[in-house]
């Protein structure tokens, strides 16, 4: 694209388009070297330096074009970099490695296999995405160029079909048929609650008001997910072109992507694409020769969780303490500045312009009964390759662990996997083989959250795991509802009690009663689930509870206080620790 | 990195001196709601901290009452109103980290720099904080440092990553 040149009409999209698509046609290869922030800390940089200089060696500029990722998804194997279009994965690279790389690959042709993925279990290189346990089994949508697409460039977006599920809409479909069309894909909101997105826009839509807004919620609060940071890194056009598809869906004007502060990465990313969005028309006034006037405002948050429930993010953006608002009103009849509001979480825009372009029902038969489409899984914790996924809902917990991620790690056994978040709660192995989606994780105790798993196995003590869940619920209480401010600090107050070894009998049925209360009680979402934790442990690991309490015994060693006290305890002359200390209840 | 305000100008410069690049970017945001977060972002990103004083600058700019400016700064805790060293290191105890030896990682580093959570060292150069995921979940344990992360951090390994600031 000509520096300077607007889009105003699809035919000059479809220009630009063609145009990139000539400019590309010289090269022979791609190189994706990823850029995201997990592997800029493992020296990402380094060895993309490294790449440019071995090409410009090599003489290979015309050759291959180097394009600068978001997340390809292995974080656990950084720095990666995949040459296509064989579609070869390199893992674990250094600058070192490059020169030969490029060599062999580039210039000979050949692949140099002991640089690319390793199986543990197969216990050989698999070079072919494709072929990579991994990645085979993927279907990514929301994800689709993630990993691709060098995720500071408007054109390479535009050359994938780029802001023609906007144009299409803008310029072809009435606001309700776009509105019908989310619909009938049965998209539900990837945000945690997973609201019908198409019916949270017909609200909106149907609610009359000349100014109205859209908010991109990219706040991720919950620890262990990392979906939006890496579509906003690796793919922040895509969040651009949701928001505009959603604001002329309900007629909103500007729009507001609340990031929170902890990704400046992200915050960068996208605030280069609105630039160059805006420069191209696609943001601003009469966008694409129409009457549709659309722009948006980057809020960065400033750390407190309470601000991705959706009442206190708009209470953020007005400048206010991130204190929820009582529900009715709902934020699609008065939400920021009293006007309709729409809000979405991150992933769930990323999916509108794909089930735009490809149509409802391609995108609902993916997926279950309950919900359509396909999901972001950020696994974590004590697997042999942790990282980003997307696959169907209805996926088993079993098939992401041993199949996707290819097992425990060092052998050991897996105990739980905690999913949404510190008030969320845990899969048992029993339920490995459940097909996951929004009801079925509720049916077994949990939620879905973001779709983040964090894995845990045998070494886990599932009571100092509570403690730190506890620890998180309190802090970020916003302290508006007394249940939920005094309660949480209560039952932290008896957990850390057990994991010194002072847990007396009554304690679980109390913490359980506690809990009850405080879901009851308290205004917000926050509240309603802090307890969850602890009551799916207590469901599930009671026996560690009593083992604590009654035995001063911590099976994974990790509650070392809980050790001394017991070892006290039994010690002959000495007077019992546990009797010395003072409940502080 | 953040200018730090020199104490012994504060005798010598009047308010409107000492803070005339923030009341430049008040004037910026006249007439657009909500901007009070945004400017105490700008404000924290300038003089490194939010001193009352500073609270009440910007609250008379905006026509506010200092009580509410002072309790957003205070709700939010990437908001500071104690001065904080020249690298502030985040210790990630997001579920992923604290599983994974952040707690281990904390603990070195508290013991390293001889403060506790919240604290500076005396001589200026560290603040410790602790930080709920930071997005690196993959890769635990994490700390960031001055929005840098450090990813698979071995708590043995701290004094090279200290070394490598400055
Ligand atoms: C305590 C709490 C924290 C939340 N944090 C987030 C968050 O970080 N990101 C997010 O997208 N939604 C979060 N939500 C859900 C939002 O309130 C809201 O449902 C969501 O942004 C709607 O978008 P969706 O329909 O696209 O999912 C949170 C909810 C609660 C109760
Ligand atoms: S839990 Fe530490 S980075 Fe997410």
């Amino acid at each position: 694209m000509t520096k300077g040149m607007r889009i105003r009409n699809l035919q000059e999209l479809e220009n630009v388009r063609k145009q990139y698509d000539e400019k590309q046609k010289k090269y022979q290869y791609r190189v994706a070297v990823c850029s995201g922030t997990g592997c800029i800390s493992s020296k990402c940089e380094d060895v993309r330096d490294a790449l440019l200089e071995a090409i410009d060696k090599n003489g290979l500029a015309e050759k291959v074009f180097v394009s600068c990722t978001g997340c390809i998804g292995l974080c656990s194997l950084g720095p990666l970099m995949a040459v296509y279009p064989e579609g070869v994965l390199y893992t674990e690279l250094t600058p070192e490695l490059i020169p030969e790389i490029v060599k062999s690959h580039l210039v000979n042709g050949e692949i140099k296999t002991e640089n690319t993925y390793f199986d543990v279990k197969k216990k050989e290189h698999v070079p072919h995405i494709n072929d990579i346990d991994f990645f085979k089994d993927q279907v990514r949508i929301s994800l689709r160029n993630c990993g691709y697409i060098d995720c500071t460039s408007l054109e390479e977006y535009i050359a994938r079909d780029g802001y023609q599920a906007f144009a299409r809409a803008l310029l072809e479909m009435k606001p309700a048929e776009v509105v019908r069309e989310v619909k009938s894909s049965g998209l539900r909101g990837r945000g945690g609650a997973g609201f019908p997105t198409g019916v949270k826009w017909e609200s909106t839509l149907n609610t009359p008001g000349k100014e109205k807004y859209i908010i991109c919620n990219a706040d991720e609060g919950i620890p262990g997910s990392y979906m939006d940071k890496a579509l906003l890194e690796g793919d922040p056009h895509t969040i651009i072109e949701g928001m505009l598809i959603g604001a002329y869906a309900v007629g909103a004007t500007s729009g507001y992507a609340y990031i929170r502060a902890e990704y400046p990465l992200a915050v960068e990313r996208l605030d280069i694409a609105i630039n160059q969005a805006r420069k191209a028309g696609l943001l601003g006034v009469n966008i694409l020769g129409s009457r549709f006037d659309f722009d948006i405002e980057i809020r960065t948050g400033a750390g407190a969780f309470i601000c991705g429930e959706e009442t206190a993010m708009l209470q953020s953006i007005e400048g206010l303490r991130g204190e929820p608002r009582q529900k009715p009103p709902l934020p699609t009849e008065s939400g920021l500045f009293g006007k309709p509001t729409v809000i979405n979480n991150v992933e769930t825009l990323a999916s509108i312009p794909p089930i735009l372009l490809n149509g409802p029902a391609w995108y609902s038969a993916f997926g279950t009964e309950d919900t359509k489409g396909t999901k972001i899984f950020s696994l974590s914790g004590n697997m042999v390759n942790n990282g980003l996924i997307e696959v169907p809902m209805g996926v088993t917990l079993r098939k992401i662990l041993e199949e996707i991620s290819g097992g425990m790690k060092d052998n050991k056994t897996f105990k739980a996997a905690q999913t949404g978040g510190p008030s969320g709660g845990c899969i048992t192995s029993e339920f490995l083989d459940t097909p996951l989606d929004f009801s079925s994780m509720q049916k077994i105790g949990t939620i879905m959250g973001s779709g983040d798993f964090v894995v845990m196995d045998e070494d886990t003590c599932m009571i100092d795991m509570v403690k730190y869940f506890m620890e998180f619920v309190q802090e970020e209480s916003c302290g508006r509802c007394t249940s939920c401010r005094i309660g949480t600090k209560r039952m932290l107050e008896i957990i850390e009690r057990i994991t010194l070894g002072e847990g007396k009998e009554g304690d679980v049925e109390l913490l359980e009663e506690l809990g009850y209360t405080i879901q009851e009680t308290s205004a917000c979402g926050l509240g309603q689930t802090a307890p969850n934790s602890v009551l799916s442990t207590i469901r599930y690991f009671r026996d560690e509870y009593n083992e604590h309490i009654r035995n001063k015994h911590c099976r994974g060693g990790i509650c070392t206080d809980l050790a001394q006290v017991s070892r006290a305890g039994k010690t002959e002359g000495q007077p019992c620790k546990v009797l010395q200390l003072t409940t502080r209840r | 990195m953040s200018t730090m305000v020199k104490p012994c100008k504060c005798a010598t410069e009047t308010k409107e001196e000492l803070y005339y690049k923030i009341s430049e970017i008040i004037e910026d945001y006249r007439g657009k709601e909500g901007s009070l977060i945004p400017i105490l972002h700008i404000a924290q990103g300038i003089y490194g901290y939010l001193t009352p004083e500073l609270l009440q600058f910007i609250a008379e700019k905006l026509d506010m009452p200092f009580s509410k400016v002072y309790g957003v700064a205070t709700f939010y805790s990437y908001f500071t109103i104690t001065p904080r060293g020249e690298y502030t290191i985040r210790v990630c105890l997001g579920t992923s980290c604290y599983l994974q030896g952040g707690k281990k990682v904390l603990a070195q580093l508290k013991k390293q720099l001889g403060i506790e959570i919240g604290q500076t060292t005396p001589d200026g150069k560290y603040t410790l904080e602790v930080v709920r995921c930071i997005g690196e979940c993959g890769i635990a344990p994490n700390i960031s440092i001055n929005n840098t992360s450090f990813t698979q951090v071995d708590p043995d390994k701290i004094g090279e990553i200290l070394e490598s600031l400055s």
